[in-house]
């Protein structure tokens, strides 16, 4: 893959990449911490949008802040706060996510000196005709916010542009898990993460490039390459995935990782935006449509449904659930998503993550028992 | 002096028995709701209730009943039952006790009576509305969700707008459940009942103002129980009235609740349920008194706003900006305050797994309270429920040294 080393480049160096951008393009720069941040309002402000994802650095200040029980995604991103690690950020946007964030926010705001600080509080139910114009309102105030804050005026055309950017890039990242899908020889795990993971860092208007000219490469390489049918698909499902070492252990027990339900992942791509009039209500349609972060409401089993429904899809033969400690939402979910797999007869394998995630001999251990069993 | 005294306790242990006989009643009725013809709804601790009793529904919380099951020593063998059904044992104690009971109908009640209906409000958490999902695949029934978007720093005329359609919503979807029309007027009696009950709550909480003062922490724990389940209802406006007179009387006669009382301490978060005479005694033993906490005072300030004449909008903002729905700087300035008023020399906060949004933040707070009031403050790790990785004699230690530097303190 001829853009595969631009895009490690940026995942290992991601903050000083962010450092250059600010530099070099003298755009400002806007951290955020989920999936549900409209990328689009940031992009049409002119600025740059970067998703900060735990650490992986030793937590030495973060503590003084949360318990022991606090997950590893939101100590982490404290932590890289309170370092001063991302001090050359703009400003953060915290959009309501679960109690640990909806806390995070408050230390944040509280504790660290540089940027500015919004929050985006979201509705928690997705389901009702006052919660979408809740959605539509509350994305207008953060569009006013963040344009007071970055001094701009977040213009409709400026708004429509950035839609077109998030669409085609949300496209190309698609028709490559498609194609890898389809192949997973095409691309290791680790190669894909290493590109999504790009996708939230990079200029975007960089990244749409090379993401195009990754689609066509991969498109020639795969009418070229034969598909290994001895395989065993798998699907990952869960919160985040910041641990890329998981792909070759999984890969090298004999599966291979097929699609996600990541809002690292596949949550973040799918559903585009309708790019007519009134951007600030289609970017609030996406976020009702697209798949949905158990942190919200939308049903009672749509999240159990669209897991049953992406196995069959994608011809996958199990799913391994990488469930973060202490991570609430998930963990409510998954004994009834899990009984829901059961009577569909898909077998799960359920992994509990911290940081460190575990010794490897361990993990592959496990891996290899469940591939086996499929 | 003794003699009053010897009457003030009777009356106080007459008063506990009272208590003790209208929650039985009213878990016998909501029981025996089916029979009568009535609907049960569950409902969240932070939840408007004051429909459903407008509407003729029992409104029962899992919530109270998991501080039950805590404090009858019955959590951990129902959190395990949990784990065995797949809950992680990282998730809130009520939810997973709430869970396993109602397969078992296990704890100290027998269980809850089953729900016709689950109204879940998150002003207090995002996991409640996770733990009413589960019951309400289980149970089949309908989940309305009353979505209190979090005030960090503001209420936004963008969440007045959504909550108050939600409120209206809401009383659609009662009219729906029972077949019945929204009685407006009588609504607007209840809420104010619920408002003149949180306005006796509050006043008797403030008889501990008083030194020394006339009761505890751990009494108003045990009191809290009707202004969080009958709160609107006249009994309830009875019994703290008189739980208000008699702790006045109290406080006029110097009667304290803990004897020699030498340091007046300030509650943080939930009660540690299963250990409430333990650490009673443990606290009174040095004489020390917790004077007032965060989490009973709670129930005094959501209702403040619930008086105005428009019971929509009043109910969305009272509902809303409440305390664990607040930031923690927020947070932080009602406690400063509450330390001036009750003029206490010390915090003892409950670090308590179960509890992210109460729990974290509690760092900053301690921060913030030992900056601006030069009190210090005492950190005890355990769980409102589950007491697992609760070790008597470690927290026994800490309390012990707490009160050591406290005594240096006085006397410097």
């Amino acid at each position: 893959m001829k853009h595969l080393e631009e895009f490690r480049q940026v995942v290992n160096q991601s903050f000083g990449y962010a450092r250059q951008l600010k530099k070099d393009s003298g755009k400002k720069i806007v951290g955020y911490v989920c999936s549900y941040t409209p990328e689009e309002v940031i992009l049409a402000a002119g600025a740059h949008p970067l998703r900060i994802l735990g650490t992986k650095e030793t937590i030495h200040l973060a503590d003084s802040h949360l318990q022991s029980y606090c997950c590893s995604l939101v100590r982490g991103i404290l932590e890289e706060g309170l370092s001063g690690r991302v001090d050359f950020l703009d400003g953060m946007v915290f959009p309501h996510t679960c109690d640990s964030v909806q806390r995070l926010s408050d230390i944040w705001r509280m504790n660290i000196p540089f940027g500015f600080h919004l929050d985006l509080i979201l509705p928690v139910k997705l389901d009702t005709l006052s919660a979408q114009h809740y959605m539509v309102d509350v994305l207008q105030k953060f569009r006013t916010d963040l344009g007071r804050a970055l001094q701009v005026d977040i213009t409709d055309e400026a708004l429509k542009k950035a839609i077109r950017t998030t669409n085609a890039i949300r496209q190309s990242i698609r028709a490559i898990y498609e194609l890898r899908s389809r192949n997973p020889r095409l691309m290791t795990g680790t190669d894909l993460y290493t590109l999504v993971r790009a996708s939230m860092i990079m200029d975007r208007d960089r990244l749409n490039i090379l993401l195009a000219e990754t689609v066509a490469e991969l498109k020639v390489k795969a009418d070229r390459e034969k598909e290994d049918t001895s395989l065993k698909r798998i699907i990952l499902a869960g919160g985040i995935c910041n641990h890329p070492d998981i792909y070759p252990m999984i890969e090298n027990a004999g599966g291979a990782v097929v699609w996600d339900d990541f809002c690292t992942g596949a949550r973040y791509f799918t559903e585009l935006i309708d790019e007519g009039a009134e951007p600030i209500a289609r970017i609030a349609g996406r976020l009702i449509n697209r798949v949905v972060c158990p942190a919200k409401h939308i049903d009672l089993d749509g999240r159990a449904r669209h897991i049953i429904r992406l196995v069959k899809e994608k011809n996958a033969r199990g799913v391994i659930f990488l469930l973060l400690k202490f991570c609430d939402p998930h963990a409510f979910d998954y004994p009834d998503i899990k009984k829901s797999m059961d009577e569909a007869g898909i077998p799960v394998m359920l992994l509990e993550i911290d940081d460190p995630i575990p010794a490897e001999g361990q993990l592959k251990t496990r891996f290899e028992a469940f591939l086996e069993m499929l | 002096m003794s003699d009053i005294k010897l009457e003030l306790d009777k009356r106080k242990t007459k008063l506990e028995k009272k208590m003790q006989n209208i929650m039985a009643g009213y878990y016998i009725d909501a029981k025996m709701a089916r029979q009568n013809n009535k609907k049960v709804a569950w409902i969240t601790s932070g939840g408007p209730v004051e429909p459903l009793l407008a509407m003729d529904v029992i409104a029962v919380y899992p919530e109270n009943h998991g501080a039950m099951i805590g404090a009858s020593k019955m959590g951990v063998d129902l959190c395990e039952k949990a784990e065995a059904m797949g809950y992680s044992s990282d998730l809130c104690s009520y939810a997973r006790a709430d869970i396993a009971c109602c397969t078992v109908n296990g704890g100290p009640i027998g269980g809850l009576p089953e729900p016709d209906m689950l109204v879940c409000c998150n002003n207090i958490c995002g996991s409640v509305m996770k733990w009413y999902e589960v019951q309400a695949r289980h149970f089949k029934v309908p989940l309305f969700i009353y979505d209190t978007p979090v005030c960090h720093t503001d209420y936004t005329p963008e969440m007045k707008r959504y909550v108050e359609a939600q409120t209206r919503e809401y009383f659609q979807f009662l009219e729906h459940e029972t077949g019945r029309k929204m009685d407006i007027d009588r609504l607007k009696e209840i809420g104010k009942n619920s408002v003149e009950g949180a306005q006796l709550w509050q006043e008797t909480l403030d008889t501990t103002m008083s030194r020394p003062s006339p009761m505890t922490a751990f009494d108003a724990f045990f009191h809290l129980a009707l202004i969080v389940t009958l709160r609107g209802t006249p009994q309830t406006l009875e019994y703290y009235r008189e739980l208000r007179d008699l702790m006045k009387e109290r406080s006029q006669a110097g009667i304290g609740a803990v004897p020699k009382e030498t340091y007046r301490l300030l509650w943080d978060n939930l009660p540690i349920w299963h250990r409430m005479k333990w650490l009673s005694d443990k606290f009174a033993e040095h004489g020390a008194c917790l004077v007032a906490d965060t989490y009973t005072s709670a129930w005094c300030g959501i209702k403040r706003e619930l008086n105005r004449d428009d019971v929509i909008a009043s109910a969305a903002e009272g509902y809303t900006y409440s305390y664990l729905n607040l930031g923690t700087d927020k947070m932080a300035e009602l406690v400063l305050t509450m330390v001036d008023k009750y003029q206490v020399d010390g915090i003892v906060m409950h670090s308590n797994r179960s509890c992210r949004p109460y729990s974290f933040g509690q760092y900053d707070l301690q921060k913030i309270v030992e900056r601006e009031k030069g009190i210090p403050s005492l950190m005890i790790e355990a769980d409102m429920v589950d007491d697992r990785s609760f070790s008597e004699s470690q927290v026994a230690t800490r309390i012990e040294a707490f009160i050591e530097m406290l005594r240096q303190r006085k006397g410097a």
